[in-house]
């Protein structure tokens, strides 16, 4: 017996968690890191919600449950497809570093 | 309930009985009746391990004409006692430059991660820990915190050896994974539900009568997750010296080494249950301990089976061990599901024998037409190397103590 | 105050702690190992809402799957695992007020909100319903397009990510 105000809070605190560490670490994989906390904080509200509406309408919702699947998708793609860049990227410039990252060429 | 019939669900009945007298709500009896079961079972598994030491030692002997532990006890039965009193007073060494807590959180890991297996495998009818709906599931994603525990002693151990070793097991854990999963899906997708209980209650046959093919996927990968021979990339002592735990010693070391067989052992149970019908057998359903003493026979042949897989192969090369899983099993995983998938849904309104009978013969054809092709695929000249007659240690000395008489 | 609001709380707080140590903790290594913990802390949180099914699945993708990708990357570019220089920009300080502000705003008009203090209650056993959530992502009254698009998704992520990070033969600029 949790407050639904409880969930939230939490998920907005990992939500901005997240942003701070995107905004400001160096290192492209902490940046990615700090996405994933921030898809997660999403993912806490979004079952919080299924939850509530549950209760209120009595019936399970299926609608928040595919959402939430969603977001483990693309964020299984997404960390895959961006730590390739980040290697790809390393082997190139020899740094994991966004701030080295300036120059537009290859 | 008799006493005979359900031995443990007696117990545990008794023991709720007992707590209630002395004023315990239910709710607080069921908590700590799960406390205690969980460690009854943790416990028990654990000093189950002392056994399947020497039965492996025993058999790896045999397969290598060797005695093995034949001085201590009957059949050298206490030797595992002895090496665990060894084990337990030798010398906890730390190396400098270890990341303490990594270190000490690893071998932890890696054996948690295989008991959390036990809690959702059903032992019999009515002896299990949970039953949650998405078991094989479970089993998976728990599969997931050992390999977190290996790259921890890998990384935390400030080794190389160390570290190329669990790059090699994580690497190995993570490819046969999709193998593994898809394969899992079968009993999943035959059953209607991915709770073991569930898994097992509906096979009627075995599911490795039904679909024999995906039964041998399921096999040679739940082998190579378990990281033993000829998987053991990950701890090769000719190439990286002894790969993840090269740096743990004393019990550390011995909570790796625990991990290790009891995660072989759980891997016979956990095929057992898939494949092979769990407790089923003539007369479980009305005595559940008799469900306990079939699944712990078909457990113990799987087990054998897979010491002997252990055996009678050699270790393969890092490259080898990927081909065979992105270039056969998961093809041939994938190949699987999709013809069972088909017959399953074509023959629905059929009879259940007549079902069963062409999903078998699907799956023989797979694995007939999977075998031409890989043939086709690799040269194999065959190299006669030694003499065909060799002396053997005759097998009726299997358990005649040396020098009591016996025939070397 | 229930057993389980204390267990929340608990979870919560370790999971907010290690959200914080992996953005703040020096060594990316560590910062990988307080990532794990945070995503174990929102599965159990998962457990809570009683969504089984998802606290198991975020166990299987994001600990078995994300975290060890990550430490492999970690591994491969080695320069990451230094710690010599600071991990955050020079003016780190304005993100962390802008990330404060955030909060303090989202609270805020959160807490307007009437159903804001509302209880949850314990579900009936069923109301995770799997079988409806499978046939939904299949039918094509319900999600099929979304389920098909993301299975697009994923081929082209594992195709994508091959392309990209495999070592080209030729030449590289």
């Amino acid at each position: 017996m949790i407050p639904l105000s409880w969930y939230l809070i939490a998920a907005a605190a990992l939500f901005c968690i997240g942003l701070f560490g995107v905004l400001s670490r160096k290192n492209a994989v902490s940046i990615l890191m700090s996405v994933e906390l921030m898809l997660n904080a999403v993912n806490i509200n979004l079952l919080a919600f299924w939850h509530y509406h549950t209760q209120l309408q009595g019936a399970g919702q299926i609608t928040p449950q595919v959402f939430v699947a969603m977001v483990f998708i693309v964020a299984a793609a997404e960390v895959a497809v961006g730590l390739a860049l980040i290697i790809s990227a390393y082997r190139r410039r020899e740094t994991p570093v966004v701030d080295e990252m300036t120059l537009l060429k290859g | 309930m008799s006493f005979w019939r359900d031995p443990i669900n007696f117990i545990i009945e008794w023991a709720k009985g007992l707590l209630a007298g002395i004023g315990w709500g239910p709710g607080w009896a069921t908590t700590v009746g799960f406390v205690i079961g969980a460690f009854v079972l943790a416990a028990g598994a654990m000093f189950f391990v002392v056994f399947l030491i020497w039965y492996e030692r025993k058999l790896i002997g045999r397969l290598q004409d060797r005695f093995g532990p034949n001085r201590l006890g009957p059949w050298g039965l206490f030797q595992p006692i002895a090496d665990m009193l060894k084990i337990f007073t030798k010398e906890l060494i730390t190396p400098s430059g270890v990341d303490w807590i990594a270190y000490n959180l690893a071998p932890v890991l890696s054996v948690a991660a295989v008991l959390m297996m036990w809690a959702v495998t059903p032992f019999s009818k009515t002896f299990f820990g949970v039953n949650i709906s998405v078991g094989i599931l479970f089993l998976i994603a728990v599969g997931g915190l050992g390999e977190v525990g290996i790259i921890l002693a890998g990384w935390g151990s400030n080794n190389k050896y160390a570290l190329v070793g669990a790059l090699r097991a994580v690497a190995q854990l993570c490819s046969y994974e999709v193998p593994f999963v898809i394969s899992a899906l079968v009993p999943v997708m035959l059953t209607g539900s991915m709770s073991l209980v569930d898994i097992v209650e509906a096979q009627n046959p075995w599911y490795i009568l039904v679909a024999p093919a995906a039964a041998l996927i399921f096999f040679i990968a739940s082998v190579a997750e378990t990281g033993r021979a000829p998987f053991d990339l990950a701890e090769a002592e000719s190439e990286i010296v002894a790969g993840y735990n090269v740096e743990y010693s004393g019990l550390k070391f011995g909570m790796f080494f625990v991990g290790e067989f009891l995660h072989a052992f759980t891997a016979s149970f956990i095929f057992v249950t898939v494949f092979l019908g769990g407790w089923r057998g003539p007369g479980a359903d009305q005595i559940p301990v008799l469900g306990l003493v079939y699944f712990m026979i078909k457990t113990f042949i799987v087990y054998f089976a897979l010491i002997l897989f252990r055996g009678t192969n050699p270790r393969f090369r890092i490259d080898q061990m990927m081909d065979l899983n992105w270039k056969v099993l998961t093809p041939l995983s994938l190949v699987v599901i999709m013809v069972i998938a088909l017959v399953d849904r074509l023959f629905a309104s059929s009879a259940d024998w007549l079902r069963t009978v062409i999903l078998l013969a699907a799956n023989l054809v797979i694995l007939v037409v999977a075998e031409r092709l890989i043939r086709r695929g690799v040269k194999t000249t065959g190299l006669e190397v030694g003499s065909r007659e060799r002396p053997v240690a005759s097998p009726d000395n299997l358990f005649i103590q040396p020098g009591s008489g016996a025939k070397g | 105050m229930s057993g389980l609001q204390i267990v929340f709380l608990i979870v919560a707080v370790v999971t907010l702690f290690s959200g914080v140590m992996v953005v703040a903790s020096r060594k990316m290594m560590h910062s990988a190992l307080w990532l794990i913990l945070t995503l174990l802390g929102v599965a159990i949180l998962f457990a809570t809402l009683q969504a089984g099914f998802f606290a198991i699945v975020q166990v299987l993708v994001y600990i078995g799957a994300i975290s060890i990708l990550i430490i492999f990357t970690l591994m491969l570019t080695r320069r990451a695992m230094d710690d010599e220089h600071p991990q955050v920009i020079k003016g780190w300080w304005l993100p962390a007020v802008m990330a404060v502000i955030l909060f303090g705003l989202i609270a805020g008009f959160l807490a307007t909100w009437k159903d804001f203090q509302v209880m949850l209650n314990e579900l009936p056993a069923d109301a995770e319903n799997l079988a409806a959530f499978g046939s939904a992502l299949v039918n094509p009254a319900g999600y099929v397009i979304p389920f098909e698009v993301a299975s697009v998704l994923l081929l082209a992520a594992l195709v994508g990510a091959i392309y990209i990070a495999a070592e080209r033969k030729e030449k590289v600029g």
